[in-house]
Parts: structure tokens; C-alpha cells; sequence
């Protein structure tokens, strides 16, 4: 059977890195969350562990309630900043290679005791500042790309729908309008 | 959450974390430049990502409610948990979106590009603590002043 060529072109056109790398990413994310859930009846999100992790070290009402979740919100990031290791050691260092992971070649590649690591090549400024915003949104928001965007649109919740829109909307127009304005990378 | 927890109760968070900052780094998204390709229009797969990953989760919280009542570890009830929608959602999303959009790092994902090597992504994690905290206080203060108010009625 021969594939069609324009659909071909159009997929290498939307998918320049392939499809495979997202999809099987995003079912380990999804699996991830589902295992949490199965076992404790908690939808997890990344976002909380900012205001939780913050009542270590402030007093204010805002942060003081989230204590009672903060401990396990550091173990499940903690948990997130190994997998992310776990990978780095395997898939990213060439240890287990696999036709399903496209490597990319964004960034810079870096190695440290036989494990290659990975930089961004992003600005510093823009991780900041644009680190500042998030901070601020997703708690105001209720929610960030996996609360709202995991969780909740998993569980079909139209105020999450909404969130998600916003937010993606709003994220498009300023990637543009950066890109736009010449900053890059 | 009561003290007395289950004693899988932490291994189990840190195992769900695992699968999670693997999938992250898998998928790239733990790449800012990734995310900010996908917002230019450049690379449509974090659709894959994220809708992957709903799909996957919206099974399960369809499927547990219909076959327990409550989670072994907590016994927390499976239910909805529905967040009440405001004028919040709308404001805090917009304020995600341009940090999004100028960044390409959200929470999750910076966690992960973290454990991937990404060194530079403590000035995203050092901004997000920083941004929590300033709405946090402001909220606090908020909150007091309301309570405040009323109780001089």
C-alpha cells in the first residue's frame, strides 16, 4: 500500500518531530496521574506545590491551607524531578534506544558522570519573568496545564475547559507576538 | 487526610510522580522550546500531550467511581471534584497564558526539565515561587481586611 503523499506532507509539515514522542509522553503523564488517583482519590496537579511549599516558610492565612497536603506535594514533584532524571539517564543519555522517541535539537546537550544532560538555550529573562506570571496565574486560576489541562478536562470540567482556553489563547498571541518582535530564542 | 495515613500512601505519590516526570521528559515538554514552537504554530504535538494524557485519566475518573467507593490508601470517596468557576479563572488563565507564551514553561513541566539537566530553568522555578508568593500575600491581606470589615458590623 502506498501512503498518501499529501497527507504525508501535511503530517511532516504539523508533526516536524514526529507524533510518537508526544503520544507515548503524554500516556506516561496521563498514567502517572491515574496511579495517584487509583490509589488515593486525588487529581493531581503540579501548580499547588508552589503555595503548599511556601507554608514551610510563611505565615500568611493564603499558604497556611494548603498544610495539610504539603508534605506529599513534595514527594509527587520530587517524584516528577526523578522521573524526569530517569529519563535523562536512559532514553536521553542513548542507553535505551527506542523508534518511538525523537531525540529533537533544541537546546544544548551536556554530559555529567556518563549521564547526558540537557540546558535550554531560552533566555534567562524570559524564564523569570515569564516564571513570575505563572506563578501568579495558575494560583489566581485555580490550576495550570495539569490540573486544569490534565485533570480536568479529563474529569470534563467546564470550569477547567474554560481555563485551558484562556490560557492557551492568551499563550498563543504572546509566543506570536514575541516571535514577532524578534526575540529568540 | 488524617495523620494516621496509609504507609503506601508516599510511595505511591512518589511511583505516580516517577511516571509523570518521565512522561514529561519523553515527550519534550520538559523543553521550553518545544512548548514555545507548539504556541508558534511550528509544532502542533503537545495537542498529543496533553489530550493524550486527558484521555488517559478521564478513563480512570469515569471508570473508579462505578467500580469502588473510596480509594484504598485514603479513603477518600472517588468523585468530581469540580473547581467553582469565576472571574478568576478567567483572570489568573490570561496571566498563565503570557507567562506561558513568554516562557514555555509551566509547573509540571518545569519540575521535570529540572531533572533533565535544564540548570537555566531555576530562574523560571525561582520567578513561579516568587509570583505565588506576591498573589499569596495579597490574598492574605485580602482576606483580612474582608474579615476585618465584617466583624466591625
Amino acid at each position: 500500500m502506498v501512503a498518501d503523499p499529501v497527507a504525508l506532507q501535511v503530517a511532516a509539515e504539523l508533526f516536524p518531530n514526529g507524533i510518537s514522542r508526544y503520544a507515548v509522553g503524554g500516556l506516561l503523564v496521563g498514567l502517572g496521574a491515574v496511579v495517584i488517583y487509583v490509589g488515593t482519590g486525588i487529581p493531581a496537579g503540579a501548580s499547588t506545590f508552589l503555595e503548599s511549599t511556601l507554608s514551610y516558610v510563611s505565615e500568611q492565612s493564603r499558604f497556611q491551607q494548603y498544610v495539610a497536603s504539603r508534605d506529599w506535594r513534595v514527594v509527587f514533584t520530587l517524584g516528577i524531578i526523578l522521573g524526569a532524571l530517569a529519563f535523562a539517564a536512559t532514553i536521553q543519555s542513548g542507553v535505551i534506544t527506542t523508534a518511538l522517541y525523537e531525540p529533537g535539537t533544541t537546546g544544548e546537550l551536556y554530559e555529567v558522570g556518563g549521564v547526558t544532560l540537557w540546558t535550554t538555550d531560552v533566555q534567562a529573562w524570559r524564564l523569570l519573568v515569564g516564571g513570575v506570571f505563572v506563578g501568579i496565574g495558575t494560583r489566581i486560576g485555580k490550576g495550570c496545564t495539569s490540573g486544569h489541562g490534565v485533570c480536568g478536562v479529563g474529569s470534563a470540567s467546564k470550569t477547567s475547559l474554560v481555563g485551558v482556553l484562556t490560557f492557551l489563547t492568551v499563550a498563543i498571541v504572546t509566543a506570536q507576538t514575541v516571535a514577532a518582535l524578534g526575540v529568540s530564542p | 487526610m488524617s495523620e494516621d495515613r496509609h504507609p503506601l500512601f508516599m510511595p505511591l505519590i512518589l511511583v505516580g510522580g516517577l511516571i509523570f516526570g518521565f512522561g514529561l521528559g519523553f515527550s519534550q515538554m520538559a523543553r521550553p522550546e518545544v512548548v514555545l514552537h507548539f504556541l508558534q504554530f511550528e509544532d502542533f504535538g503537545l495537542l498529543f500531550v496533553m489530550f493524550g494524557a486527558a484521555i488517559v485519566s478521564g478513563i480512570a475518573f469515569a471508570v473508579m467511581p462505578r467500580v469502588r467507593d473510596s480509594a484504598p490508601l485514603t479513603g477518600d470517596r472517588y468523585e468530581r471534584r469540580l473547581k467553582p468557576f469565576d472571574r478568576n479563572v478567567l483572570i489568573g488563565g490570561a496571566i498563565f497564558g503570557v507567562g506561558w507564551g513568554l516562557s514555555g514553561i509551566c509547573p509540571g513541566a518545569a519540575y521535570a526539565s529540572l531533572g533533565v539537566g535544564n540548570v537555566a530553568i531555576l530562574w523560571a522555578i525561582g520567578g513561579m515561587f516568587a509570583g505565588a508568593y506576591l498573589q499569596g500575600a495579597w490574598r492574605s491581606r485580602r482576606a483580612a481586611a474582608d474579615s476585618a470589615a465584617s466583624s466591625a458590623d
